[in-house]
């Protein structure tokens, strides 16, 4: 594993997605209340851009005919076909153990913290003062 | 004989006409019917002289298909060495445009069916049969029956006023559930909506080949309605539904739940799961491919051993001979389909 530095945590901000290319992978990085979450930007059914789908919550029912929506922004649905994600897992809703995205480690590090340790920053230019993203592959 | 000891889970006893169950109506309704001169109840899906109605050696000579009792016991029971046949009279009670009619006309039928075939054969078994136009009326009838155990399913006609998923039919549903009956769906239709999701076709031909379109209207009705997630232990026996169009429709059914989910959030299995827990389909017709070893990769496709159950479907020229059961299907299903799988669908049996 090689820890990528993709950007300053200040470009992603709460509920905010982007799309980054490390080592050739397309990676959707999802900013969740602070936490960051990476997933493989390809669906598991035809290989729809993830990143590009409807952020949103889980419509669940109890009974028939009643909804409510719950975990608001968790929840990305594919742009092609609709099929639903847990972001914070990559599991998808209808059949989590069997469809599922590939994830990825991301952490927000501080530039202290990078400048020790071994990371690579391709584009980044890393300062000390700043929090960046740094992406596990 | 292969099938011995086989549970036939759709035989047709036939109804001679309003004659014959004047004695089982009201004072009202024996007038009613008399006055009118009222007959003819039978459903067009079966026209007496249809080669499909009766097979030809099991034609009733001056009679229509399925009215000779004798005629059956021996050629349904006797020689298929059958251990349960369960009889569903396709006659118009469920279909009479007048729901107090259609009633007294099931009530009827009930009351005959119990009397006359019941009582002389401790092998019969039957459904009751109920107004589907009138779901009110159809759970009296159902209270009214319930007791008698040799009563071991609820029958209606394939299609109703409604897709069967609405609120309107739970009532059924729950006395379905309460006296532990499965609902049986009988090819058929109340005969005054078009047949085909697409209007009215011209010929016979295409209204019975295009009879199983509906059985997956009321899957997909059953299931995104809520029907089948707020009655768990509902069970649903296809019967003339044909067998092999469903695995495609599963595949399909699964498929675009996964995307449209959050429009039913009720449904929490997929539907292909669903319709395995809640499903079950004779066997007659199975409309089987060709080749006889293609058959058991169709039935592999429906994954699950305990769906299908046999039938011969008698009177109805389904097969000839002793052929009730298709070749290509797996010694193991074909015990399961004579026996296990009915005795666990129908509760009763096993009393």
């Amino acid at each position: 594993m090689t820890r990528h530095v993709v950007a300053a945590v200040r470009d992603l901000p709460p509920g905010g997605r982007k799309l980054f290319s490390v080592r050739g992978r397309p990676i959707a990085v999802f900013n969740l209340e602070g936490q960051f979450y990476g997933l493989l930007n390809r669906c598991p059914h035809q290989g729809g851009s993830l990143c590009e789908g409807l952020l949103t919550g889980l419509v669940l029912a109890d009974t028939p005919g009643e909804y409510r929506m719950e975990r608001a922004g968790e929840i990305i649905r594919c742009p092609w076909h609709g099929w639903e994600f847990d972001i914070r897992t990559g599991q998808s809703w209808c059949e989590p153990d069997k469809i599922a995205v590939r994830q990825f480690p991301v952490q927000a590090t501080s530039g202290q913290a990078l400048v020790q340790g071994p990371y690579v920053a391709e584009t980044i230019a890393v300062s000390v003062e700043e929090h960046y993203i740094v992406v596990e592959i | 004989m292969l099938t011995s000891g086989a549970i036939d889970c759709d035989i047709h006893p036939g109804v001679p006409g309003i004659k014959t169950l004047l004695p089982y109506m009201s004072a009202h309704w024996q007038s009613a019917f008399i006055e009118r001169g009222m007959d003819g109840f039978d459903p067009a899906s079966y026209p007496p002289n249809a080669p499909i109605s009766c097979r030809a050696d099991w034609r009733v000579s001056g009679g229509k298909p399925g009215t000779d009792f004798a005629q059956l016991q021996r050629q349904a029971l006797d020689h298929f060495g059958t251990r349960f046949a369960i009889c569903n009279p396709l006659y118009g009670g469920p279909m009479a445009v007048s729901e107090t009619m259609g009633a007294a006309i099931c009530s009827a039928t009930n009351d005959w069916i119990a009397a006359e075939w019941l009582a002389r054969d401790p092998r019969l078994r039957a459904s009751i049969v109920v107004p589907a136009q009138a779901p009110h009326l159809a759970v009296e009838e159902i209270e009214r029956l319930a007791s008698d155990q040799r009563f071991v399913q609820i029958l209606l006609p394939a299609a109703a006023e409604m897709p069967y998923g609405k609120r309107y039919y739970w009532p059924i549903y729950q006395a379905a559930e309460k006296y532990d009956l499965p609902i049986g769906l009988h090819t058929g239709s109340l005969f005054r909506h078009a047949p085909t999701s697409n209007g009215w076709p011209s010929q016979y031909l295409h209204d019975y080949v295009a009879a199983h379109q509906v059985f997956e209207d009321q899957l997909l009705s059953l299931i995104y309605e809520g029907a089948l997630t707020k009655f768990d232990r509902l069970r649903l026996v296809f019967l003339e539904s044909g067998v092999t169009w469903l695995p495609g429709f599963l595949w399909r059914a699964n498929k675009t739940w996964r995307g449209v989910r959050p429009e039913v959030p009720w449904v929490k299995a997929a539907p292909a799961e669903l319709v395995r827990h809640h499903v079950r389909l004779t066997m007659q017709p199975l409309d089987a491919p060709p080749d006889a070893a293609d058959l058991g990769f169709v039935l592999d496709q429906l994954g699950s051993d305990d769906m299908l159950l046999f039938a011969t479907d008698y009177p109805h020229w389904q097969f000839d001979g002793d052929a009730a059961l298709p070749a290509g299907i797996d010694a193991g299903l074909v015990r399961k389909m004579m026996v296990d799988n009915p005795l666990a669908t129908y509760a009763r049996l096993g009393k």
